[in-house]
Order: structure tokens, then C-alpha cells, then sequence
């Protein structure tokens, strides 16, 4: 059963399509990839698919439910969450509290309670508090109290993936989370990502690195100016001589290479 | 007890209300109970202001019209309408609540200058409205207000609007540091940083913006009322731009995000006029020299710099 289905979708920007009669679905508990080069519409797909951007033809369906217009804080309450290929970590709060807020939907509403810190609200503030610690030590980071603003790229790249695990999405998407990061940053994001969708939660990955992506995809959608161009397994996908033709070129080597 | 003190969270609470409490000791004389009332009171509204701007990142230039419907509540209640003082100024705070959140529900969509802009006409529009409405508001020249009382006691006096209103201002801290260590001063700090991931967390960015300044009008007002109270009269310059301003500055040169900043941005911009009347025409001039040099060498504010320089979180 596909747990995220797109059909048809499309937006414009200023007359120029940007992503056009786009379908596609994801299935329940994999590894979905979105490859592309430059501009092809891989992070404004994200956009609307997470309400950033409301699309202008088509359709999105999530968990059974037409999603096509809500809003990002509507999507993350049934279920959908995701982390920016462009930083964007409450740089002024610490690690910890940047993971508190991803478990936002899961602490007691009432802002009277709040400015009253009722004993109720204190609890939740301490339950909150651990649980956050779980994620921040399941990506691998230390120093919970330390101002994210201090950390260094990689560690606010998986800061992001910790803050978008804490909603316990079920799907999440990642916009580039190995961007900038070095062979070995990049293969502990591998692994990574592998254990979050071991433990049931559906990954959608926009990557560059294809030798990332054609390890860990269970399927991989390819798009081209705003099209796609092929979708299928690791091996369809490098092979599609279409997909060598127009887009990997040498990557597409390059990625054959790695995969032999 | 000093190690345990720096890390409760409740610490710069304590410390706050120890200068309270030892300040007056060193008071020449009984006039500066008065300055210290007018500080708490300011204070009370720029904590409540710094939660809007400081923690969520939302301009207001009109905070003054809550402070003045706060304080025209205070009087027209009692003076109009029979309403006992305590009744007046409690529904004073509602009803300016209720307006901000009526007010803000279009505004807040708007982001930076407009929003600033947006709120500036509310504060025109507030001091017109208080001009024009003699019958209720005595126009330009303002009205009289009774003196507080409370079941029976009555709150007259230099002296014991230091106290009463050090309390309120005590109670308005602490209500704004639990705020910000919930999930609510978690979301508002958060969307101010960005608003996009704020949004993809759950966060109802637009329901959260209201809230704050929603909360930041019921703490503008609270100080409007007790001002009044304590002066014994009102005009309407009270909602006025400069006054909106002069909140703005206080909350700036304390420092945005800070809780206790905003109380000492508040104790200097009331203080500061007082100490440099000696200097007579060369007031203005040094005062705004000294607001010049605090922005340049402590750009964070007074109490954010101070922290950094120390290597300790602010609160």
C-alpha cells in the first residue's frame, strides 16, 4: 500500500513550469529517492508535498486523506514531517530544545497552564525533555545543552533529522541531509537513515550523492526540468538509458562504478 | 547556595526581588519610591512587550494604546460607570485582550515593517479616540482617577505603590519565565528563528504570534491601569506614539529575550532623566549619547552582553 501518492501535480512560477504532471507513490516503509540535476524540481516537490508551496494543478494524497491544501502545521499533526537542504535550525535554542520543539504536537496545549507551570505542565516539560535526549543520542550528537547556533554543519544537519524524528512522523522527508558533509559524515548519515526506516518510518530522500542513493533506495524517482523521466529500482534506474542519456552523464558511471 | 542559585531557573527571579527589597535602604528620601513605582510599572509592560518582541520576533509600535486603554479603564469604570477600581482595572485587562486578539488576527499576517506599521495605526487610532470622546475621556487635557482600593484597602502613597507595585511586577516575571520555558515560549522562540520549521514541527505560527501579543496587550494594560492609579490622572499622550516608543527602547537597550533585560531597560530609561537633571540643557544630549554608546558597545542589549561576555545563557 502507497502511503504518500502524488497525481498529476504541477506549479508555476512567473509562466515557467517548475514541476509538471508529476504522479507518482510511495510505498509504505522504504526508501523512496528523488534524484535530478540542478533545477530539475526535486526540493519544490518537497515544498508542496509539505504545504510550503500549494500546488497549482493535481493532487497529493497521504495515509488515505486528500492533503493537497493544508498547511505545514496541519500535514506535521497527521503524521508527515521533513528537514531543509537550506538550514533552518532555531539557531538561539539549544540542541535540546530545538528536538522539544519537534515534539511540539506531543505536549499539553493551554497557555494559562503554561504561565502557571503547573505540576501537570512541569511533568511534561521533564517527559518532554527526555524524550528529546532519545533523539538527540539516536543521531548521534552530544552536548544537548549547547546552543545549536555553535555546532558545526554537520551536526545541524543531523539536528534537523533528530528535531523531524521527535514528531514520530510517518513520513519523513529529507531534502539533501549528506549535502556538504564528508565520506564519512555521509556514510553515518547512511546508516542513519537505514535504521529510521528499519523501525517502520517511511523515508522520501532528495540526494546527490548517488553512490548514497543507489545503496540505500528501494526506489528511486528521477526527474528532469520538472518531469519525470524514469522511476524504478537502483538497477532500472542506472541502467535507463534515458537516465544516462540526459541527466547522470558521468555521474551515471561514476554511480555504476560505486555500485559494482 | 550561590552554585544552586546561578542554575534555578527562578534565580534572576529571586535576585529581582532582592534589589526590591534592599534598594529603598539607600533611598535619600521618599521621592524615589516614587521613581521606583513608575520602573516596576514600565517594567511590568516591557516584560510583557519583550515576550512579543524579544521571544517571537513581532514589532509593535503601538503598545501604548493597550497601556492606555488600560488606564482609561481604570478610570472610566470607577468615575462613569460605578465599577469599583480593583472590577475596573481587571476588565480593563480583559477587554484590551480581547481587542489585541480581535486586532491582531489580520495583522499578524502581515510580516516586519507592515506589522510594525499595522500596530502603529492602532496606537493612533487608540490616542484619537481618546481625544475626541470627552464626554467619557475629558479629551486633551485627560481625567482624574480614584485611588485603588482592594477589598477595602486602599493603596495611597509613594510608599506603598513601591511595594504593590513591585509585587505585580514580581508576579508578571515569573508568569513570563514559566512561559518561556513551556511549549508555548518553546514555539514562539522557535518561529522567530524560523518560521518555515516552526511550521513543519506543528507549530500554528499564526495562533502563536496571536497568543504573544495577545498576552503582551493584557500586560501593557495591567501597567496602563496601575499608572493611572498611582498618578492620580490621565491624558491621552499616555497611548500616544512616543509612549510606544519608549517601550520599544527599554526593551532594546535591556535586551530582546531577555526577561530581566527588559526590567533593566526599563529602570534606565526612567531613571537615566532623573539623574542627569543636573546637567540641565545638556540633558537630552547626554541621554541620547548614552543610549548610542549602550547600543554600540552592548548590542545585544545590557543584560544579553553582559551574559555573553560571562559565558552564561541569559534568561
Amino acid at each position: 500500500m502507497s502511503l504518500l501518492q502524488v497525481d498529476g501535480l504541477g506549479i508555476n512560477f512567473g509562466g515557467i513550469s517548475a514541476v509538471d504532471d508529476l504522479t507518482f507513490a510511495v510505498p509504505q516503509g522504504r526508501i523512496y529517492s528523488i534524484i535530478g540535476p540542478n533545477g530539475a524540481g526535486k526540493t519544490t516537490l518537497f515544498n508542496m508535498i509539505s504545504g510550503i508551496y500549494r500546488p497549482g494543478r493535481g493532487r497529493i494524497r497521504f495515509d488515505g486523506q486528500d492533503v493537497t491544501n493544508l498547511e505545514p502545521h496541519q500535514l506535521a499533526r497527521i503524521g508527515l514531517s521533513r528537514t531543509f537542504q537550506n538550514l533552518q535550525v532555531f539557531f538561539r535554542l539549544t540542541v535540546l530544545e530545538n528536538v522539544m520543539v519537534g515534539r511540539h504536537l506531543h505536549e499539553p496545549k493551554g497557555v494559562l497552564a503554561h504561565a502557571l507551570r503547573l505540576p501537570s505542565v512541569r511533568r511534561a516539560n521533564a517527559d518532554c525533555a527526555e524524550k528529546a535526549r532519545e533523539f538527540v543520542e539516536f543521531v548521534g550528537l552530544r552536548d544537548a545543552d549547547r546552543v545549536a547556533g555553535a555546532l558545526p554543519y554537520g551536526a545541524l544537519k543531523r539536528l534537523e533529522i533528530a528535531r523531524a524524528l521527535a514528531s514520530e512522523p510517518k513520513l519523513l522527508l529529507l531534502d539533501e541531509p549528506a549535502a556538504g558533509c564528508n565520506s564519512v559524515e555521509t556514510e553515518e548519515i547512511d546508516g542513519l537513515i537505514q535504521q529510521i526506516a528499519r523501525k517502520g518510518t517511511t523515508v522520501v530522500l532528495v540526494e546527490h550523492d548517488m553512490k548514497l542513493v543507489m545503496k540505500i533506495s528501494d526506489r528511486i524517482l528521477v526527474l528532469d526540468r520538472g518531469r519525470k523521466l524514469a522511476e524504478g529500482s537502483a538497477g532500472e534506474v542506472r541502467h535507463n538509458p534515458d537516465v544516462i542519456r540526459a541527466y547522470l552523464g558521468s555521474h551515471g558511471q561514476e554511480a555504476a562504478r560505486a555500485q559494482s | 547556595m550561590i552554585s544552586a542559585l546561578r542554575s534555578s531557573r527562578l534565580a534572576p527571579l529571586l535576585l529581582l526581588a532582592l534589589v526590591i527589597a534592599v534598594a529603598p535602604s539607600v533611598f535619600p528620601s521618599v521621592f524615589y519610591y516614587e521613581v521606583g513605582a513608575s520602573i516596576f510599572i514600565a517594567a511590568l509592560a516591557v516584560v510583557g512587550l519583550n515576550l512579543l518582541m524579544g521571544f517571537a520576533g513581532q514589532v509593535s509600535l503601538g503598545h501604548a494604546g493597550f497601556w492606555g486603554l488600560g488606564a482609561y479603564a481604570a478610570a472610566i469604570g470607577p468615575t462613569h460607570m460605578g465599577v469599583p477600581p480593583l472590577a475596573g482595572l481587571l476588565i480593563g485587562v480583559l477587554l484590551t485582550m480581547l481587542i489585541a486578539w480581535l486586532v491582531g488576527r489580520p495583522i499578524l499576517k502581515l510580516r516586519g515593517h507592515y506589522l510594525a506599521v499595522a500596530t502603529l495605526g492602532f496606537g493612533f487610532l487608540v490616542t484619537m479616540v481618546l481625544t475626541n470622546e470627552s464626554r467619557w475621556t475629558g479629551g486633551p487635557d485627560g481625567m482624574g482617577v480614584p485611588r485603588l482600593d482592594v477589598f477595602g484597602f486602599v493603596i495611597r502613597g509613594s510608599r506603598m505603590w513601591y511595594w504593590a507595585s513591585a509585587g505585580v511586577l514580581l508576579v508578571g516575571v515569573w508568569l513570563a519565565l514559566n512561559l518561556v520555558d513551556s511549549p508555548t515560549g518553546r514555539a514562539l522562540r522557535a518561529l522567530h528563528d524560523s518560521q518555515v520549521a516552526a511550521a513543519v514541527n506543528g507549530v500554528d505560527v499564526a495562533r502563536y504570534k496571536l497568543t504573544a501579543f495577545t498576552i503582551s496587550a493584557g500586560y501593557a494594560s495591567l501597567a496602563g491601569s496601575m499608572a493611572a492609579f498611582s498618578d492620580g490622572h490621565i491624558t491621552p499622550t499616555s497611548a500616544g506614539f512616543l509612549h510606544s516608543i519608549e517601550l520599544v527602547t527599554m526593551s532594546v537597550l535591556g535586551g530582546m529575550g531577555s526577561i530581566i533585560g527588559a526590567v533593566v531597560g526599563a529602570g534606565l530609561l526612567c531613571a537615566l532623566p532623573q539623574l542627569l537633571t543636573v546637567l540641565h540643557d545638556y540633558e537630552q544630549v547626554v541621554l541620547g549619547l548614552t543610549m548610542m554608546l549602550i547600543m554600540i558597545f552592548l548590542p545585544l542589549g545590557i543584560l544579553p552582553s553582559i551574559a555573553a561576555r560571562f559565558g552564561r545563557g541569559s534568561t
